[in-house]
């Protein structure tokens, strides 16, 4: 149901109102929160946006009076006609939890690892509602079955790390939601999951606020989640509101620059991007896969080894000047198979061609050579860079490996050609990747791979550690180097909308097979997979208009794992799935102009589809 | 969890074998032997002891002959002290080492738990900075200084407490040898603890829960000291080493009659039998605190239960 | 940790050099001065034996043995820990499961209890042996800690990065595995070098160490002991020059690891 009738709507109590807050850390020189004002209403949910550091969190934190011991607070806080700065920790008890609820963003390192997931529920409901050990456990599993997760009298005496990403979210915004509070605080509540959980979790929310009619704050980095739930929204930069207002206003018309450029990096449409030369696929295949199959060994026991499949039967090829998309959820074998592409790490079966060249025949010099002309860009810069080395050495470590016959005079022009290239001032040269901020991090790490002016450029979610301008301008780096040096890309990303900007083909794999191979626009028109579309409709939209309506039709069950392996791995999840999904892995089948797919029903559904 | 515990303690048997085994043949490596020349022995007699002691066949008999033995509880006699039993020598030395051991650990857990957690609660207090310079100065003071130190000044100056010595049922005689043996370990104690419970502190989990309002002491001894308390726990192995070896001297400075004489004694005079009961003995004890450190560590965290060995 | 560094240096210098400066020799015996108290216009300024000799001489003596064997167990054992570590490390698999099998149980051993029993059995009064049982004990922990970083060295990007950019395997642990290790083997070096010390002035305080009229600072501490009733500088001067030392080292140590830390952030 469209809940318009809240939207804007004025006549509202106002639940929570904050007044020119202030937070300032001893020893720091500026504020981290200056001047503050806000408010919420009861049954409204607020939207608060901002890049990381800009003070989001803090305000929220120092509020509730959690801020780390130390740090200076002025300002008022109001709850209802309740002034709430200055009060005491036991005050602040009757408030926190009971009438203000907390989902913080990373639900691993947020819940307590040694209590199980019914003590820590049980525990907030006994002290502020009253209630007895068995009534408290009681009420603890009725809001484990509302929050959707699956088998919740179990998972009531699981420990947190026994629990996927996605059922510890469900599990604290049950204890956030646990004594029916007048406002609940969700602080980045999807940004550690994955997209279609992110959509799940959003739709939970939205459903709670609704039937509850409590306030809500958003706080986030991603206009779709905003545009998706909330009726208000606030952007924050450098520890100041510089733009509020409805939603639909803001999101449609921002006023102020920095807005429009927070905007536009998160939802550039695809018209604006240079389109890539397209070129034609002669000669061999700069990289082609077949039949690769990896297994991951564990312990399970004091002798006994097993292992799990981390790709199965996957066969693709990238041809000269090509891009090609990987997406997926994590877990999916994304990262695997760049991997083991690359042969960094080894195979069960299946082979791998570089340039048309068999690497398992060939010697390890001879591979180490070949490996110049396939780099890898990695999705933490910082950590894919070594820390003890300067940003000039680091650049300069492949021509030493792979050219050594330059002299130190030549290497050096081209390392500095390089790194200006990429648009680092020489001031940076002699840094090391600590000093660096992440966007430089991940200049450095392009450098690096482009210095040798590669065939092929493997990129394992490059963007993902980035704040949102640094990702556009990164994007649009990748994108200039690869067309100007006419490089293959083979682009992994759990982000669809990335991938449709970026390549002219893409790859859908669900735990470690392929789903679904095709022209990136074709698939994104008319998705032959089930799985292909529940991602597709998984993404955020930055558009208030539409995506709300998306938002209400995203299925809130959490999938359970597959016990007993066999038939299709996605059939758990699949609504269109029939007896033989259970018995027969579907086929890998031409769908037609380039199509491939591996699904028993894609002939029978995907005719009738919406387009998203 | 009981699986796991069966499992560890399983572990222990073979360890205990190895050390047994190549601490025979090492200790018969060593130049000469309990009746050697140089002892004032006539050589007749020498061979006869040697021939009763069954020291003049194969050393993989005399293995054969003193596993059997062992597996029958029997230590042997002592070559050094005669009419002496090895299994009576440690019946009547163990009982003051146990006693000096497990006061010592006592004092040092119950002084050093409370004054680490006070210490990180107070972060920069007065007694934060105290206990910071304390620690480091027990911990550069080995037993063997503050043993004659401590002795000199509340023996000798003071008249407080006895300097040395050893009467059955007079607990002050342990006092000063068990605060030497304590305090490094209090301080190494309080040390940890600070520095876990103040990343315990300062995880997400702890502003979760302070999140919810379930107040500052709930939130302490529920969320944040159980884990605080793992490294503690996990000390409880290198802590009974420490106290093993700590213990030799203790005992020396103070001449307390424990079993940590024999140790030098029996190696130094070649009583063999002595020695490798010793080394039972120690190694035992040790062995015993690591595992009983193992399972207190997986019984504060579930996370390690579910480990694989 | 400035004043550590320093205090580290004068010490060492005053090992060096000490002996030199005075008359006397570590065995000389002076009949006429027979367990004189410390004095500053005194002939033995800091007082002398029982048997007369130089009380200075014989702790500054004390000092420069206890110094070597500290350092050179030390280097004993990061030779041995790192190379174990970084094999344990880097190869994984069932290698590193037996190689560290090893380190847990000689680790839940009373492993100076093992040293004692050597020097008891070999090595009295040899030097060469007392190093090596020193040594041999104290790369446990260094094995441990490097084989832990390393592990968590070769999950780091940069060194799939490096593989990827075609490095062989010797040329990546050479140029990034170990100088990420570096910082912390010299703050563990640095932590070490205090505990060899004490292993070695408590191997010498049972009477397994040095022989006499040799002095380590455990023998001197031992001697001064047995005769604080009459004499207790015997004991309080050469304990304070330990204490001064260990301290120096810990300090310097600690702060070591504080910057090391730091520069991690």
């Amino acid at each position: 149901m469209q809940p318009d009738g809240e939207r804007g709507a004025e006549q509202h109590e106002r639940l929570l109102g904050i007044e020119e807050l202030r937070v300032r850390f001893p020893g720091a020189g500026r504020a981290a929160v200056d001047g503050v004002s806000l408010a919420v209403r009861r049954g409204e949910c607020l939207g608060v946006v901002g890049e990381s550091g800009a003070g989001k969190s803090l305000t929220f934190l120092a509020a509730l009076g959690l801020l780390p011991k130390g740090a200076e607070v002025s300002g008022r806080v109001r709850l209802g006609p309740q002034e709430v700065l200055g009060l005491t920790e036991r005050a602040l008890d009757r408030i926190r939890g009971r009438r203000v609820g907390v989902i913080f963003q990373d639900p691993m390192s947020s819940l307590t690892p040694h209590l199980t997931i019914g003590a820590q529920l049980a525990e907030p409901i006994a002290r502020h509602i009253g209630l007895g050990r068995r009534a408290a456990r009681a009420r603890a599993q009725g809001l484990l079955e509302r929050v959707q997760l699956p088998e919740a009298a179990r998972s009531m005496r699981q420990y947190p790390h026994e629990l996927s990403g996605g059922m510890r979210q469900r599990a604290m915004i049950a204890i956030a939601l646990a004594c029916e509070p007048e406002l609940l605080i969700a602080d980045e509540p999807t940004t550690a999951l994955d997209v279609t959980l992110q959509a799940q979790i959003l739709a939970l929310l939205a459903q709670f606020k609704r039937e509850q009619r409590m306030g809500l704050i958003l706080i986030t980095h991603d206009f779709g989640a905003v545009a998706g739930l909330a009726d208000r929204l606030v952007v924050m930069r450098a520890g100041q509101v510089i733009e509020s207002g409805p939603v639909a206003a803001v999101l449609r018309h921002p006023g102020e620059p920095y807005t429009r450029e927070l905007l536009r990096a998160a939802g550039e449409p695809p018209a604006e991007q240079p389109p890539r030369a397209a070129c034609a696929v002669a000669a061999a295949p700069v990289l082609s896969v077949e039949g690769l199959e990896v297994r991951f060994r564990y312990a399970a026991g004091l002798l006994r080894r097993r292992s799990l499949p981390a790709l199965e039967a996957v066969t693709v090829s990238l041809g000269a000047g090509e891009s090609l998309g990987v997406v997926g959820e994590s877990g999916c074998g994304k990262t695997t198979l760049t991997r083991a592409a690359l042969r960094l790490i080894r195979a069960e079966r299946g082979q791998v061609l570089w340039l048309g060249q068999n690497p398992a025949r060939l010697s390890a010099r001879r591979i180490r050579g070949l490996r110049r002309d396939l780099q890898l860009i990695f999705q933490d810069p910082l950590g894919s860079l070594d820390p003890h080395l300067s940003v000039e050495q680091l650049v300069s470590e492949p021509l030493e490996i792979h050219q050594s016959g330059l002299g130190p005079a030549q290497r050096r022009e081209r390392v500095h050609a390089m790194l200006a290239r990429v648009g680092l001032e020489p001031a940076l040269y002699a840094r090391r990747v600590h000093e660096l901020s992440g966007g430089q991090c991940q200049r450095v790490g392009i450098a690096r791979a482009m210095i040798l002016a590669p065939r092929l450029l493997v990129c394992d979610e490059p963007l993902s550690a980035l704040d949102v301008r640094a990702q556009r301008q990164i994007r649009l780096l990748l994108t200039e180097l690869s067309a100007e040096q006419r490089v293959s890309l083979l682009f992994v990303s759990h982000d669809l909308a990335l991938v449709r900007h970026l390549c002219e083909r893409a790859l859908v794999l669900y735990l470690g097979r392929m789903v679904e191979l095709g022209p990136t626009d074709e698939l994104f028109a008319r998705p032959l997979h089930p799985y292909t579309r529940e991602l597709i409709e998984a993404i955020a939209l930055p558009d208030p208009d539409l995506q709300p309506a998306r938002l209400a039709k995203v299925r809130l069950g959490e999938a359970r794992r597959l016990e007993q392996p066999g038939g299709c791995a996605f059939r758990l999840r699949c609504a269109h799935a029939t007896a033989v999904c259970a018995e027969r892995i579907p086929p890998w089948v031409s769908a037609g102009e380039g199509r491939w797919v591996a699904c028993h029903h894609f002939g029978d559904w995907a005719d009738g589809m919406l387009s998203p | 969890m009981l699986g796991y515990a069966l499992r560890r303690i399983a572990g222990i048997v073979p360890v205990l074998l190895i050390l047994l085994t190549v601490s025979f043949f090492v200790i018969r490596l060593a130049p000469g032997g309990p009746f050697a020349a140089g002892r004032a022995l006539p050589a007749r007699t020498r061979a006869q002891l040697e021939r009763l002691y069954g020291l003049n066949r194969p050393l993989l008999v005399q293995y054969a002959h003193y596993l059997r033995a062992l597996a029958h509880g029997n230590l042997g006699p002592s070559y050094s002290m005669r009419d002496e039993t090895v299994a009576g020598l440690i019946a009547s030395g163990l009982p003051v080492s146990a006693a000096l051991g497990l006061a010592a650990l006592a004092l040092a857990v119950l002084t050093g738990v409370p004054l680490g957690a006070r210490a990180a609660l107070r972060r920069d207090g007065p007694l934060d900075r105290s206990l910071a310079a304390f620690a480091a100065l027990t911990l550069a003071l080995p037993s063997f200084v503050t043993g004659p130190l401590l002795a000199l000044v509340f023996g000798l100056w003071l008249r407080w407490l006895p300097v040395a010595g050893w009467q059955p049922d007079t607990p002050r005689d342990l006092i000063l040898p068990a605060v030497t043996l304590a305090l490094p370990l209090s301080a190494s104690i309080a040390r940890l603890m600070r520095a876990s419970l103040l990343e315990v502190l300062g995880a997400s989990y702890i502003r979760a829960a302070r999140a919810r309002g379930l107040g500052r002491a709930r939130v302490l001894w529920r969320h944040a000291l159980p884990p605080a308390l793992v490294p503690v726990v996990s000390y409880l192995g290198p802590a009974a080493t420490y106290l093993v070896t700590g213990s030799l001297v203790v005992e020396t400075v103070f001449e307390l009659p424990g079993t940590g004489r024999y140790l030098v004694q029996g190696a130094l005079d070649r009583d063999y039998t002595l020695v490798m009961g010793m080394v039972l003995v120690y190694g035992t004890l040790t062995l015993l605190a690591n595992l009983a450190a193992d399972l207190l560590h997986a019984w504060l965290d579930p996370r390690v239960r579910h480990e694989p060995l | 940790m400035v004043l550590a560094a320093a205090l580290i240096a004068v010490l060492a210098l005053l090992a060096l050099i000490g002996p030199a400066t005075s008359p006397y020799s570590y065995s000389t015996l002076d009949w006429a001065h027979l367990s004189i108290p410390p004095g500053l216009t005194a002939e033995h300024w800091l007082g002398t034996d029982a048997l007369g000799r130089d009380l200075y001489v014989r702790t500054v003596y004390g000092l420069r043995l206890s110094l070597i064997i500290g350092v050179l167990a030390t280097a004993v054992s990061v030779l041995i820990g790192v190379a174990w570590g970084m094999l344990a490390g880097w190869v994984g698999g069932r290698l590193d499961a037996w190689m560290m099998r090893v380190v847990d149980v000689l680790y839940a051993l009373p492993y100076l209890f093992i040293v004692l029993i050597l020097a008891a059995l070999f090595g009295r009064g040899n030097l060469v042996v007392l190093l090596l049982a020193i040594g041999a004990v104290g790369w446990l922990t260094l094995a441990r800690v490097v084989r832990a970083q390393t592990l968590s060295l070769k999950r780091r990007e940069f060194i799939e990065a490096a593989r990827a950019a075609g490095l062989s395997g010797p040329q990546v642990l050479w140029r990034h595995v170990l100088p990420n290790l570096a910082g912390s083997i010299a703050v563990y070096a640095t932590l070490m070098v205090p505990q060899m010390i004490v292993y070695e002035s408590f191997l010498s305080f049972l009477g397994l160490g040095v022989e006499p009229p040799q002095a380590s600072l455990g023998s001197l501490i031992n001697a001064g002991a047995r005769q604080m009733l009459t004499a207790p500088w015997l004991l309080l001067v050469p304990a304070s020059v330990l204490i001064v030392l260990l301290l120096s080292f810990n300090i310097l140590g600690d702060g070591l690891r504080d910057v090391l830390d730091a520069t991690r952030r």
